[in-house]
């Protein structure tokens, strides 16, 4: 808020005479309204990119029609469900009902108070900030609830409950992992979390104390899952069991905000777990973070931090890694998930944060085990080049099927034939 | 109180912490009935206390119809049944007729229906398989088999014209004659299906350990329960007897094919259950798939014959009765058919797989997970339109 102040004050110098209240309203609510926006049109792009993983790893194109290779589908899609119907059921509690999808969606926004994308682009650096993010993203369960009970369904009702068990499960273990981190680093701003691991790839907290953090990482990962009710722990919105789950009594407007609202958190998880695990707004390499400045004759260009660029890139890695998972494994039993949770990440979790808070304690491993140094860059460039590896088989996989397919000469009878 | 729930908020009250059960409809309308299957679940929480299946939504007088058209004409009817795999409908119907007017068709047509036949229950099993993934919450594997189905029923629609419901089988032959390149196609497509799809899908889903977690322990069905509801098909051999009528009781020369009759393994859990229903499944893609490639050769080899040789001008079956069993994807397809000598059958009432199987499920539904209640149903592998007929 104060750096918007300066600079707003800086285009016109008027403003400094303006009364109180006026000038906190416009200094807080300008960037407030283009965050907003930046993140409420976010969605139509994941949708799109999901229905375009889902239709590649499905064999076929996915939405192709609305614009140059369908770009534009999501957007008539948006425009679609805002303007249907939305239709209220018998014996539904009107009040409950709508706040309940609004309440989902105050949830899933308000943890973007406080990510950083850069040192100084946070809205506001509170000094409880993942706190604040739990705390805050935990509201969308009541909104669930409420969604459940006042749709007058039993499906809703079923799917609503699976939700609480669910999150108030997996909260525990995630939170546990928070915890690990905020150890190391002795503060609960998102802030001093990311600045903590500045100096390149091998300081970010997944590669220190080597075994320990990649497997906080992966817990806090699964819980995430969990938590924004993605596949393999989708049962809240079981569509084979459920049909919907929690919103199977919702169209149109109030629909498109638990889409809006599930999409959102999706990204808000991943956005933590970067901050947490990979280093936040921080380049891999630290020449990276800003480019420039560049001088083009007597005009400077930048510098231009990348910040920005960096947490978003993160944060979609990890987005496209729940999308990849979504479209490849079933679904787990309820039964199941709680026992992932209590019986399995539970105690790991607990396990982490004992062991990492002795060792923080320790002075000689306060910042990580001796052999970071040596096992984080191995470690990195090991995974990047599996999944490197992996890509490059798929493809040449796909080519030579293409191939083997077209190597009998001509097209086959049948489709000469049709 | 306006919610589904106001009978608990009001024992609560009452008597301190207690819960009431609640009834839940599942279908006629749900993602996940395979059809027009309505399931009443009464449900402790997640737990299924009791479950009865409702049938009867999709009845449309199949048998009476039967009475009322002439032979031929019942074809169609017959293909509707069991819409999913309509090649094993007709196939039992033109056999039963034939065994009644004692009608021996040419060994070229016997291929042919073999051929097709066994085609269907690939295309068939790759639908029941990709739906219960489905079940399970896998989407992908759905439509990687769905599209090798589609290519069968290219196949199919080559040959007679159709996609879904072929009036492919007649009484004494079959409609058209392979068109030429079948072969070709027919192997290009069983090619891709060995080597790709059918190992795709045994790595990515059937060895899945979440898709294993999930159906491993679930629905065990013992030989015993099995046999005494009488299932017949996959959910028999999932429970580990190895019955198949193309092995115990051949009919189109099934005898000279070389195949294995595919049984619950029960490699990760009791005999019997959910997953080895779906493994039988899976296994017998597989054996199909032997079984076709045979047929190929044998069509490479053989002169080409007239497939309307032997079919009668006019269907007038001698008076009398028979009973007539034929191994349908889904298990044994009866058909009981009565001759008055006339142009129509007198009575026709079929032994329907599906309306068997549907018969143990209150049995085995009894105290699951209402997600297994899903997995169980789609392991019975049902097709509303051979239950209601």
């Amino acid at each position: 808020m104060e750096a918007t102040y300066a600079i707003l004050v800086r285009w016109f110098p008027a403003l400094a005479g303006w009364p109180t209240w006026a000038v906190v309203l416009l200094s807080a609510g300008l960037p407030a309204l283009v965050l907003f926006h930046f993140m409420a049109l976010m969605p139509l792009v994941y949708v799109y990119a999901e229905r375009k993983v889902s239709a590649f790893m499905q064999d076929r194109l996915g939405p192709m029609r609305v614009g140059p290779y369908g770009v534009l589908q999501t957007v008539a899609d948006a425009i679609k469900l805002l303007f249907k119907e939305a239709v209220f059921p018998r014996g539904v509690d009107r009040k409950l009902f709508v706040i309940a999808p609004l309440l989902v969606n105050v949830g899933a926004f308000l943890p973007f108070v406080v990510i950083p994308w850069g040192a100084r682009l946070q809205p506001a650096d509170l000094n409880v900030g993942i706190f604040y993010v739990s705390a805050i993203s935990a509201l969308s369960t009541v909104g669930l609830i409420m969604a459940g009970w006042a749709s007058n369904n039993k499906y809703a009702l079923f799917g609503a409950m699976r939700s609480a068990a669910q999150i108030v499960s997996y909260e525990i273990p995630s939170l546990l992992i928070i915890l690990v981190p905020v150890m190391i680093v002795g503060s609960l701003s998102l802030q001093d979390l990311v600045l903590a691991q500045q100096g390149g790839l091998s300081r970010w907290f997944l590669f220190r104390y080597f075994p320990l953090m990649p497997v906080a990482f992966v817990i806090f990962f699964v819980a995430a899952l969990a938590e924004t009710n993605r596949a393999p722990f989708d049962i809240p919105e079981a569509e084979s069991e459920l049909v919907a789950g929690f919103h199977t009594e919702y169209s149109g407007f109030f629909f498109s905000l638990f889409f809006l609202a599930e999409y959102t958190e999706m990204f808000v998880v991943s956005a933590v777990a970067s901050v947490l695990f990979l280093g936040g707004y921080l380049a891999p390499l630290p020449m990276l973070q800003q480019i420039g400045p560049i001088a083009l004759g007597s005009f400077q260009l930048g510098p231009i931090a990348l910040g920005w660029f960096w947490l978003w890139f993160k944060a979609w890695v990890l987005v496209f890694v729940m999308m990849w998972l979504r479209w490849t494994v079933p679904r787990a039993r309820v039964d199941q998930l709680m026992y992932i949770a209590w019986k399995v990440l539970l105690p790991i979790s607990l396990g982490l944060v004992l062991v990492v808070g002795a060792l923080v304690l320790r002075r000689s491993t306060a910042n990580g085990f001796s052999w970071d140094r040596w096992f984080g860059w191995p470690l990195t460039l090991l995974v990047v080049g599996f999944l490197f590896a992996v890509m490059v088989r798929a493809l040449l996989w796909n080519r030579s099927r293409g191939r083997e397919l077209g190597a009998s000469g001509s097209p086959s009878p049948v489709q000469v034939w049709r | 109180m306006s919610s589904p729930a106001a009978g608990w908020a009001r024992d609560w009250d009452e008597d301190g912490l207690d819960t009431d059960e609640m009834v839940v409809n599942v279908g006629p309308q749900h993602p996940a009935t395979h059809g027009v299957l309505r399931l009443e679940l009464r449900t402790d929480g997640e737990i299924v206390r009791a479950a009865r299946p409702h049938i009867g939504y999709l009845h449309r007088c199949f048998e009476k119809h039967a009475e009322n058209v002439d032979y031929p004409g019942v074809m169609p009817y017959a293909d509707r049944m069991d819409y999913v795999a309509s090649m094993g409908n007709t196939l039992g119907f033109a056999l039963t007729v034939e065994r009644l007017m004692g009608i021996d068709p040419s060994p070229y047509v016997q291929t042919i229906r073999v051929l097709m036949a066994e085609l269907q229950r690939i295309a068939s099993h790759a639908v029941a398989v990709g739906t219960y993934t489905m079940d399970i919450g896998a989407f992908t594997p759905f439509l990687h088999l769905l599209r090798d189905r589609e290519k069968i029923l290219d196949l199919f629609e080559w040959t007679c014209g159709a996609r879904l419901l072929y009036n492919y089988n007649w009484v004494g032959g079959v409609s058209h004659d392979l068109p030429d390149g079948f072969i070709r196609a027919a192997r290009d497509f069983l090619r891709e299906f060995d080597s790709v799809t059918f190992p795709e899908l045994l790595d990515l889903v059937i060895h899945n350990r979440i898709f294993v977690k999930r159906l491993a322990n679930v629905g065990v069905c013992p030989p015993e329960l099995a046999i005494s509801y009488d299932l017949t098909g996959p959910n028999l051999r999932g429970s580990g007897l190895p019955r198949d009528l193309r092995k115990d009781a051949p009919y189109t020369s099934y005898q000279q094919y070389d195949f294995e009759v595919a049984v619950g393994a029960g490699q990760y859990g009791p005999v019997g259950s959910c997953y080895d229903r779906n493994w039988v499944r899976v296994v017998e893609m597989r054996e199909s798939s032997k079984i076709v490639h045979q047929a190929l050769d044998r069509l490479e080899t053989m002169e080409k014959a007239d497939v309307h040789e032997t079919v009668p001008k006019r269907v007038k079956p001698p008076k009398g009765e028979i009973y007539f069993r034929s191994e349908a994807p889904r298990g044994q397809l009866g058909f009981y058919l009565v001759s008055d000598g006339g142009i129509t059958p007198y009575r026709l009432k079929v032994k329907s797989p599906c309306f068997t199987a549907m018969s143990a499920f209150h049995r085995l539904a009894r105290g699951m997970m209402l997600a297994d209640v899903i997995a169980l149903v789609g392991s019975l592998d049902i097709v509303l339109g051979e239950i209601d007929r």
